[in-house]
């Protein structure tokens, strides 16, 4: 279960640039809980994600993940609870080493890395047999560089590799975003299917609502570094794509108020 | 011959820098000059536990020691304070150049009377062969002592890369290729990044200590000056063996650095056989470097030119 409370991340603070990513964000997750997280560019939905697998530190706030506050860990020790999945998808592999080797370091994460062979024959057979689920022929060219695979081929092997030792988290940032529609469609597929079978507590960012909709059991949506409606339940099966749509609207024009209120308020006494 | 088999002896020795430079430069793409530092330090640790009259596997195995500390200090300084690789290098090099100063006690330390490893491998030969012995090679007469000495060169540096390949190859050695291949990737599965590049940088120099240390003993003297320009020889070396295999497999690589390394020496003794002057050494091997990093993208830019055309 992850127990987010009081979160707070400032970037460049005390100079022009500031921004203000993340403000008192609490969010609590239980366990097997797959969960889209929604919001405007720039809304903080990114960074809450690097919160949590620790990419930097936060201001103040608590992450808890099973029972084990790891809000001052950093990422690489937090990385035996957390599964990931990046935007892009160069991101994920390790280009200049082969298929079997990336997945062979997948199948270590978290743990103690001695001198024992990377890539012992009994692991490349436990390797072919989990590749073969992707159905696009990888089984057969385990020692091919992943360099030399499609941005697509890319994302489902780190998929995969995110999900292959179970973990207590997986966190997806935008992870179809980079890719074409049928590829970022069938990553999807592959996504739930994985989820599902793992019952895999997940964190998901997506820029799609269409995804939201029909993935997860719980939607998020963020706007300026805070969590502004949370649906769960038989309100989120209930949720359609113009709901989302009319809610950002709203959103925005909340914020066209904002910027007209302070307009008046120059004129009037400056 | 006997230029030839000394130039492939030192040809050998020099490989443990390829060896080195191919960690830091290609594992790690870490422009490391802490070998110009770190080498002489192998150099200046053996000659002067020699003289002080330790055991010379001792005092071989300590210059690799001293290499582990020289490069774990670059990798610290890079990793925990923020500063970029080379300017990392070069403040342990220039720390290390007073270092040495220290630990040799003066600028030169020569020798000539003293038990090496290759006085070991020259005694060997003499219960062997016989006491100056010479071999018939191919027509040339050749010291016993001599081929006798590349032998166990050769045995120690396959030995060497065995060790690295197997190393690579290793869980612990996956994590470090990945490292230098995708470090956000590796940090995401549990592998504390920091730690891998001091590790790598540290045994890039450990690898490059061990070969000023053998140097030293092979040509009877550790010179405080005598690592200047060993980062860009270890470059070409590793260059020269890239082109040679042009294959991405680890063992080839490995192999390809120690086979440039070899070519490299034989090259750099021919040029100057053919009466180069030696105070053009480094400004040639240089020039060399900067073409063989500049000529690939030269030529697919020049071929593009051409298909526009």
């Amino acid at each position: 279960m992850l127990e987010i409370s009081n979160l707070y991340k400032t970037f460049n603070a005390g100079t022009i640039n500031e921004v203000n990513a993340l403000q008192d964000v609490s969010l609590s997750i239980e366990d097997g809980c797959f969960v889209c997280v929604l919001g405007t560019n720039g809304s903080g939905k990114s960074t809450l994600l690097n919160a949590v697998a620790g990419n930097f530190l936060t201001d103040a706030g608590t992450i808890i993940l099973n029972g084990r506050n790891i809000t001052r860990w950093p990422e690489h020790k937090r990385a035996c609870q957390i599964g990931r999945v990046f935007q892009n998808p160069f991101s994920g592999t390790a280009p200049g080493m082969s298929i079997g080797e990336n997945l062979a370091l997948a199948a270590k994460r978290g743990g103690k890395r001695g001198l024992g062979w990377g890539l012992p024959a009994s692991l490349v057979r436990d390797l072919r047999y989990r590749v073969k689920v992707l159905n696009m022929g990888l089984e057969e060219r385990l020692d091919t560089p992943i360099g030399k695979l499609s941005g697509g081929q890319r994302q489902a092997l780190t998929l995969l590799m995110a999900s292959w030792l179970r973990p207590d988290l997986l966190l997806l940032d935008e992870h179809t975003a980079a890719l074409d529609p049928k590829t970022a469609s069938n990553v999807i597929e592959l996504t739930e299917q994985i989820v599902t079978e793992g019952k895999l507590t997940t964190l998901m960012v997506t820029h799609s609502m269409q995804q939201a909709v029909n993935l997860g059991d719980r939607v998020i949506m963020m706007h300026q570094g805070k969590i502004r409606y949370d649906f769960r339940g038989e309100e989120k099966k209930r949720l359609k794509v113009p709901d989302l749509l009319y809610l950002f609207d709203e959103l925005r024009r909340k914020d066209q108020i904002d910027t007209g209120v302070a307009e008046l308020l120059v004129a009037n006494y400056v | 011959m006997t230029l030839l088999i000394g130039s492939i002896t030192i040809g050998l020795i020099l490989a443990l820098l390829a060896l080195g430079s191919f960690i830091s430069f290609r594992i790690f793409d870490f422009p490391d000059i802490t070998a110009e530092g770190s080498f002489t330090f192998g150099a200046a640790i053996t000659a002067s536990l020699i003289v002080a009259g330790i055991n010379p596997v001792v005092a071989t195995v300590l210059a690799f020691a001293g290499g582990l500390l020289a490069g774990s200090a670059t990798g610290l300084i890079h990793t925990r304070f923020k500063i970029n690789p080379l300017l990392s290098g070069i403040l342990v090099m220039t720390a290390l150049y007073s270092v040495n100063l220290h630990v040799m006690g003066k600028s030169n330390v020569p020798l000539l009377s003293q038990n090496t490893l290759f006085t070991w491998f020259e005694k060997f030969s003499n219960i062997i062969s016989g006491e100056n012995a010479v071999v018939n090679l191919i027509g040339w007469s050749v010291p016993a002592k001599d081929l006798w000495t590349l032998f166990f060169c050769l045995l120690i540096i396959v030995a060497f890369s065995l060790l690295l390949l197997w190393f690579f190859r290793t869980n612990i050695g996956t994590a470090m290729r990945a490292t230098g291949d995708n470090d956000q990737m590796i940090r995401a599965l549990g592998v504390n990044t920091k730690g891998m590049i001091i590790f790598g940088v540290a045994l890039s120099n450990g690898f490059i200590a061990l070969s000023g240390s053998m140097l030293a003993q092979f040509q009877g003297f550790a010179d405080v000056q005598m690592g200047i320009g060993m980062m860009v020889w270890g470059l070409a070396s590793v260059i020269i063996g890239e082109a040679l295999i042009s294959e991405n497999r680890l063992g080839l690589l490995i192999a390809g650095a120690v086979i440039g390394a070899v070519l490299f020496r034989l090259l750099v003794a021919i040029a100057l056989r053919w009466g180069m002057n030696p105070n053009d050494l480094k400004l040639i091997t240089a020039a060399f470097v900067f073409l063989a990093l500049v000529l690939p993208g030269f030529m697919k830019q020049t071929k593009k030119i051409k298909l526009i055309r």
